[in-house]
């Protein structure tokens, strides 16, 4: 009986040590990663605030899960995030007039690759199908009929 | 005819053929080497032409009166971000004292994240050009101003408006080049 009461509380204790980094309903704790992999680190500006150990990461998971718990919506959030850290802390930039070169920027180098590559293409078949002239054809014949040497 | 026939290529095609990648060499490299002189940790503040936030926290030399945003009213002044623990801060405290002892200009401190009392030590050790420090000792209003990194210092024109924020150690040259003009300029306007 001892024995089965102490395994009861190990296992609550653990539970409650899994428990601990959630602290958040189940319905918030899917939203609260999805925001944190959204959500850059600028201390560490290649890792997201869910990878970086920096202090501000943490502080900043502690704000996202504050604003969770007091029912902000996903926009809310990122909307904060941005008023304080700007465009940069989202890994990805809203679409607008100055971010349009880094959106767009590759679709039109794509098109632009595209065209030269059929442009050299259309180039290369129209040399190939082009027909001898009769003195050219004359002066292929002399030089294949030549003996070898 | 051979020879001819690939001159005539040349001729047509060659100023295109040969100047595009040039041309295209020249674009990138530009690109490279103004990307050189960007310092990509230093990321512009959204806060920039915006009042400063709403925050209301306890002053270091006492814990008892508030330091709230109201404080940067009616005068251009400074906020730097500062810590004991933060060894850079270190490195531009003797800027910040000669700037706020010979040029006489307003400065405000943020203890950010860091104990009282290691705070007040490295006062008391380096002397204070602060005339109040605020204790952010859980960074929460630090987060407010969108601080990232300390120290971090902030220009507050007279209507308590952001105007310009430098991010890392201020230098004597930034502060010839950057800081005194902006304060000279911003002192000029009117209320």
């Amino acid at each position: 009986m001892r024995k089965a009461c102490c395994l009861v509380a190990v296992f609550l204790l653990c539970a409650g040590v899994l428990a601990q980094p959630g602290a958040l309903a189940p319905e918030h704790e899917a939203r609260y990663y999805a925001l944190l992999d959204e959500l850059r680190c600028l201390v560490c500006q290649n890792q997201t605030i869910a990878e970086s150990d920096a202090h501000l990461a943490k502080d900043l998971r502690d704000e996202v899960k504050k604003m969770l718990q007091a029912g902000a919506t996903d926009s809310e959030i990122t909307e904060f995030m941005v008023n304080r850290y700007g465009d940069f802390v989202l890994y990805r930039p809203p679409v607008k007039p100055r971010t349009w070169l880094l959106w767009f920027g590759p679709l039109v180098f794509l098109v632009i690759a595209l065209a030269a590559l059929a442009q050299v293409v259309r180039k290369q078949k129209s040399a190939g199908s082009a027909a001898l002239s009769e003195a050219e054809q004359a002066k292929v014949d002399s030089i294949l009929s030549r003996p070898e040497e | 005819m051979c020879t001819s026939a690939r001159l005539l290529l040349s001729r047509n095609l060659g100023m295109s053929k040969y100047l595009l990648p040039v041309i295209l060499f020249f674009i990138l490299t530009s690109f490279l080497f103004v990307g050189l002189y960007r310092d990509p940790t230093e990321v512009s503040s959204p806060l920039l032409g915006k009042p400063v936030p709403q925050f209301s926290l306890p002053r270091l030399a006492d814990s008892e009166a508030v330091f709230s945003q109201d404080e940067f009213l009616g005068k251009v002044s400074l906020l730097n971000v500062w810590a004991s623990w933060c060894v850079a801060c270190r490195e531009e405290h003797p800027v910040l004292t000669e700037l706020a002892h010979r040029h006489e200009v307003i400065l405000y401190g943020l203890n950010y994240k860091d104990d009282t009392a290691d705070a007040r030590q490295y006062l008391i050790e380096h002397g204070d050009p602060y005339r109040a420090s605020a204790v952010d000792a859980s960074g929460r209003v630090g987060i407010e101003w969108g601080v990232y990194g300390v120290p971090e210092t902030f220009v507050v024109d007279k209507n308590g408006i952001i105007r310009y924020k430098h991010i890392g150690v201020i230098t004597w040259r930034d502060v010839e080049e950057k800081l005194l003009p902006l304060i000279g300029q911003l002192q000029n306007e009117t209320l």
